[in-house]
């Protein structure tokens, strides 16, 4: 593993870039057909709103995957992550327009660990609601 | 209707090897527009150290995802599938999943209890190289929501 991000060089604190994931009714078609997940909550209106959501919601493990990227991203070799952990808090709504939705995710380093392993805790937020929570990566510096 | 307690510490028998191919990791990446080249070019790969290509963190899930339906479709355990929600989702990764790989899945059912009319359920995820290293372990929290009242 190669980690671009030296240890020494992060404090308990230090933030990662922040990023804004885009969030259409295309991402998630892609999604399923990637994922093989084809639940109809996350392509279906009628079938959504027929099981009590307020419109398609976004899967629970596309979310996931955006946000990890803040941690991959900024330390370069994805292989580095040695946990990662999340709680589906709220679903993301994904409307049938251009725009869709947002899923905006920051973290910051909450603690240095042995063997230079560092928690990042994560928080994804989308509409101003948390759709994550208890979101953490333990990953490996150099 | 009460879940079935007697299924908590069940292990099941490891799934059929799943081989992993540097298309569908590609095609993972994509979806999820992840554009890191050690997703898609096995010299981007080998840079970091890796013998090929390799999946991004949650790739896996699709292949643990799938071994856990089979345990909790169980007819005995009882759980209502159809109100099934996905509660929390953690892994703990030995090395990255790469391309080539064959792996194999084994399912425990950890945990089994009801909140507030929920039925929840644990499922650790065990999976394995074709040599029999551990790769990931995958731990999924389903929610069965309580049925509305009629």
């Amino acid at each position: 593993m190669t980690a671009s991000k030296a240890y020494e060089s992060v404090e308990v604190g230090t933030e990662l870039p922040a990023r804004s994931f885009p969030v259409t009714r295309a991402s998630l078609v892609q999604y399923a057909g990637a994922s093989g997940d084809f639940n109809p909550i996350h392509w279906n209106e009628r079938f959504a709103r027929e099981v009590g959501l307020p419109d398609v919601i976004a899967h629970g493990m596309f979310t996931m995957a955006e946000a990890i990227r803040v941690v991959t991203d900024w330390v370069g070799d994805p292989g580095a992550v040695v946990e990662y952990g999340v709680r589906f808090t709220k679903p993301v709504v994904v409307p049938d327009d251009e725009t869709g939705a947002t899923v905006e995710v920051s973290g910051k380093v909450a603690a240095k660990l042995d063997d230079n392993l560092v928690r990042v805790d994560l928080v994804a937020m989308s509409d101003g609601k948390k759709v994550l929570g208890m979101s953490r990566a333990v990953v490996r510096l150099a | 209707m009460a879940l079935d307690q007697s299924f908590v510490g069940r292990t099941y028998p490891p799934t059929p090897a799943y081989e992993v191919g540097r298309e569908k990791i590609r095609e993972f990446a994509e979806a999820v527009g992840d554009a890191n080249p050690a997703y898609v070019e096995p010299e981007a790969a080998k840079a970091l150290g890796y013998p090929d290509v390799i999946a991004p963190p949650t790739f896996v899930f699709s292949i643990t995802f799938k071994a856990a339906g089979q345990v909790v479709r169980d007819p005995q355990l009882g759980l209502d599938y159809s109100r099934v929600v996905h509660g929390d989702q953690k892994f703990a990764y030995t090395r990255p999943v790469r391309a080539g790989d064959r792996l194999t899945v084994t399912s425990t059912i950890e945990t089994i209890k009801s909140l507030a009319g929920n039925d929840i359920v644990d499922v650790r995820g065990e999976v394995h190289d074709e040599s029999g290293e551990h790769v990931v372990t995958a731990w999924t929290k389903l929610v069965a929501r309580a049925a509305e009242e009629a």
